[in-house]
């Protein structure tokens, strides 16, 4: 039990100071923290969604990286279009995302293992390839996006603290929400089928139709972070969804503790602030990065999560 | 006469040039027992998985209660009442052996696309769960994760995965494999009771355990069916005897 | 006419230059197990040498041999160093390890050579063109990469097939476990084979440096192409890779060719140029969504078990 607590407290010490992080931006007058967080959220929900299939179901998926494009690519179009209002942006966002999610998981879903994590990875890159060729939308270059999306007054996102409580409200929403989902009847199915797919099969439940829910429903959430992400930056660009930004997603879910609830945002916040810091230190960060990553594969079983079980054990 | 509950007929299974599963036919009654027994090599495990679908037949049928299901993926016959256990314990290692009982009961209590409630809050599968494992004497373990329990227990938690599902037919696969002397007993005494209350289907190379139990048994040799009949008739049948002849006084010996 | 056989002979040359990449990546996988991401960074490692050694020694000739040589030393250090340590792992581990080591090697090649491409020239002689057909001529050195990478393929194909290491690859790929019982030095021969598909690797990179630029980066999206060629063809399958990577060859450069023209003749001009572009780049990985609908096991599936 006391392992537990251990964990238990560096999570609520973290979720704490992502709560309390304007205020310090406030009084301290630090506004490049703020933003350097905002987007550290706006990460850690898409590795939160990666989580709940590749952590919770057991699938590897190498393309989570396509759906913070579609998300970009939804807001962007849209107001490069003249639509600018949320209300319209972000479910189209998320419908783009959930569509591409069902035929993508169709087809991916046929193969297992090692070719599952290739096809994904594959059509993650089309997709890539795809947004380079919209040259309407700016074809390699990117989308400029003018105005942020408008909530009617609601909710201001052109204003950094309320963009940065409506990031952090949408990841609580979705921790929330893939918490439920992990400790449902259909969080169980997924779950058993992760472990031994066979015996599933053997006591009713066919694999497929679950494991297709749990991976559209995995896009959807990464679309809503692609769409909260596009107007971060004020910009969506095809390079949002190179396949290097899948990679990265998967190592922060790894970092932190795959098929943990808070792994994955534990995960995001340690390895965007290593690559910060890293990039301050010196312009060759990616060449201490690198062989980190190595290691860590090597040596550091369970993530950071599975390290503070240990330490409370220890 | 009454539509048997089970019934195999004239099923072809080949691999290359060697037919494993030669025109089998058989037909299971409704409350028997019917034990497949057989030399290694008989081509049972490959009849067992034209029966659970994980294997295609060439040819042939197999249909369970009237219904054709010669053609239907794992989980359609589950929900049709075929439950069946694995010769190597396939289990949810990381889950609770009360996890696992609930999920089989699960999957026949409605729909299992609920994405909000706790299902492991929910009285109704816990109850059912419960009771499965009491019913083959691992109710004490039922929150002990599956990869710290013993062999033995876990062939009990097959058994208790088959039968929350609450089954027409059980198909056991060798239910005794890699048991020992006190724990094959246990498991026999189980047989016995659960067969009062379910048809079964019991692979077995445990030839004492057979002739105690079995209604009926049909013998498997070169995927050919050489005899079906009670107990007293396999024993007496001179086929039986030659094809068992390394065996032959496991047969004759015991029962 | 002219531009359909100099399009094929593009297709042909790509798809060719692909397999050598497809199948150093399917043998590693197919022996080892091991998903290993980094196979690009061998291929962008060999255009990075033949280019340097190319300048130093004057000579393409040279420069070329010394890169082959020198990719096959890296696969080699690479593989005793870090991979070995992968063997046996979650595909998952290999995955994220060599990801990391992607990372790496385009920081270094960055760091040692610089955030510029580098070029590297042709000598005169495989500059010109040679007839093929009557009127119609085509690049010596594109003939020279199809001639090359042949010739390549056939001592693949007769060293996997004929020989006594290559018996030991297939046997290998099949059954581990008897291989070692055999007696035979598995470590060596997986650093071997290692080796070898790194120097594939680098060959396919050092012959495609003179026609692109070197840059860092460059084997990152050839490898997802290798990769859908691997799923087509059947992972772990010489004779699949082969097939796929003419094909998925072909179709791309074809595409890319005549789609648009094919498209105008559909749509409205302004409605094809919108779509052509990203239609083309679709076409491969469409091929792939059928391969995997109509066989999710690939096209030609290693014979296992």
């Amino acid at each position: 039990m006391k392992s537990l607590s251990v964990s238990k407290a560096v999570t609520a010490l973290m979720l704490a100071g992502l709560v309390l992080l304007p205020l310090y931006s406030h009084l301290t007058g630090n506004i490049f923290i703020l933003t350097l967080f905002t987007r550290i959220i706006i990460l850690a929900l898409a590795a939160a969604s990666l989580n709940l299939i590749m952590g919770f179901a057991g699938l590897m998926s190498f393309g989570h990286a396509a759906y913070l494009g579609i998300g970009g690519y939804a807001v962007g179009m849209l107001a490069q279009e003249g639509v600018g209002s949320g209300f319209i942006q972000f479910p189209v966002a998320i419908a783009a995302s959930g569509i591409y999610a069902l035929v993508i998981g169709a087809l991916s879903l046929r193969t297992r293992g090692v070719y599952f994590i290739m096809i994904t990875l594959a059509f993650a890159q089309m997709a890539y390839y795809v947004a380079s060729g919209l040259a309407r939308y700016g074809g390699d270059d990117g989308l400029t996006i003018y105005t942020r999306s408008d909530f009617s007054g609601l909710i201001d996102l052109g204003n950094r603290t309320q963009f940065y409580y409506l990031c952090l409200a949408c990841l609580f929403g979705v921790m929330l929400l893939i918490w439920r989902i992990v400790n449902s009847r259909f969080g169980l199915v997924v779950q058993g089928l992760r472990s031994n797919e066979q015996r599933m099969q053997a006591i009713g439940f066919p694999a497929k139709r679950y494991q297709l829910v749990c991976f559209v429903i995995s896009g959807t959430m990464c679309g809503l972070a692609g769409a909260l992400l596009a107007n971060n930056t004020d910009f969506v660009s095809p390079a949002v969804m190179y396949w290097t930004r899948s990679g990265d997603l998967m190592v922060m879910v790894i970092l932190g503790g795959m098929g943990t609830l808070f792994g994955p945002v534990m995960g995001a916040v340690v390895f965007l602030l290593l690559e910060e810091l890293l990039s301050q230190i010196t312009e060759y960060w990616a060449l201490i990065l690198g062989p980190l990553l190595l290691l860590i594969v090597l040596f550091g079983r369970g993530g950071i999560m599975g390290a503070l079980g240990r330490a409370g054990r220890g | 006469m009454a539509e048997p509950l089970l019934r195999v007929e004239k099923l072809v299974r080949r691999f290359g040039g060697i037919v494993a599963t030669d025109n089998v036919s058989l037909d299971v009654a409704s409350g028997e027992l019917h034990a497949i027994i057989g030399p290694n090599g008989a081509g049972k495990t490959t009849l067992i998985s034209q029966l659970t679908g994980h294997l295609e037949p060439h040819s042939g049928s197999v249909s369970l209660a009237g219904r054709d299901i010669t053609y239907l993926p794992a989980y359609r016959r589950c929900a049709l009442g075929l439950a069946r256990s694995f010769q190597i314990t396939s289990l949810l290692l990381d889950f609770t052996a009360a996890d696992n009982v609930a999920l089989a009961a699960q999957a026949h209590a409605g729909t299992s696309f609920r994405f909000f409630a706790n299902a492991r809050k929910e009285k109704g599968l816990r109850d059912a769960a419960q009771a499965a494992l009491d019913r083959v004497g691992l109710g004490h373990r039922a929150d002990i994760v599956v990869s710290r329990l013993s062999h033995g227990e876990r062939r009990e938690l097959e058994l208790a995965v088959a039968l929350a599902s609450k089954p027409k037919l059980l198909l056991l696969d060798e239910p005794m494999a890699g048991l020992g002397v006190t724990e094959s007993q246990r498991m026999v005494k189980l047989l016995q009771e659960l067969r009062k209350e379910v048809s079964i289907v019991l692979v077995e190379h445990d030839m004492p355990a057979v002739f105690a139990l079995a209604d009926r048994i049909t013998v498997l040799v070169y995927g050919r069916v050489i005899a079906s009949g009670d107990p007293a008739a396999i024993r007496a049948n001179e086929d039986v005897k030659r094809a068992y002849l390394g065996d032959q006084h496991v047969v004759t010996h015991h029962g | 006419m002219l531009l359909v056989v100099e399009q094929f002979l593009n297709g042909l040359q790509f798809g060719l230059l692909l397999f050598l990449l497809a199948a150093g990546l399917t043998l590693v996988f197919g022996i080892m197990d091991l998903v290993n991401l980094a196979h690009g960074s061998l291929y962008m490692m060999g255009a990075y040498f033949a280019a340097t050694f190319a300048a130093w020694t004057g000579s393409f000739l040279l420069g070329a041999l010394m890169a082959l040589g020198a990719t096959l030393v890296l696969g080699i250090v690479l593989e005793v160093s870090a991979l070995r340590h992968l063997y046996g792992r979650d595909h998952l581990d290999h995955v994220l390890a060599t990801f990391g080591l992607i990372l790496f090697f385009n920081e270094a090649v960055r760091l040692i050579w610089g955030p510029a491409g580098l070029a590297l020239p042709l000598p005169a002689w495989l500059t010109v063109p040679v007839p093929i057909l009557p009127g119609i001529h085509y690049p010596a050195y594109r003939l020279a990469i199809i001639g090359v990478a042949l010739l390549v393929a056939l001592l693949l194909y007769l060293g996997v097939m004929r020989t006594r290491i290559g018996m030991l690859i297939r046997a290998g790929a099949s059954n581990r476990e008897m291989i070692g019982a055999l007696g035979i030095n598995i470590k060596l021969l997986y650093t071997l084979v290692f080796g070898l598909g790194a120097a594939l690797a680098g060959l396919a990179g050092l012959m495609q440096a003179p026609i692109l630029t070197v840059q860092i980066g460059m084997g990152e999206n050839i490898l997802i192409l290798a990769f859908v060629i691997i799923v087509i063809g059947g992972i772990g399958s010489i004779r699949g890779a082969f097939l796929a990577a003419i094909f998925v060859g072909m179709i791309d450069t074809l595409g890319r060719a005549f789609l648009p023209n094919l498209l105008r003749q559909v749509l409205s001009g302004a409605a094809a140029s919108t779509a052509a572009p990203a239609l083309s780049s679709m076409l491969i990985y469409l091929l792939m969504a059928i391969v995997l609908v109509v066989r999710p096991e690939g096209l030609f599936p290693a014979n296992r078990r």
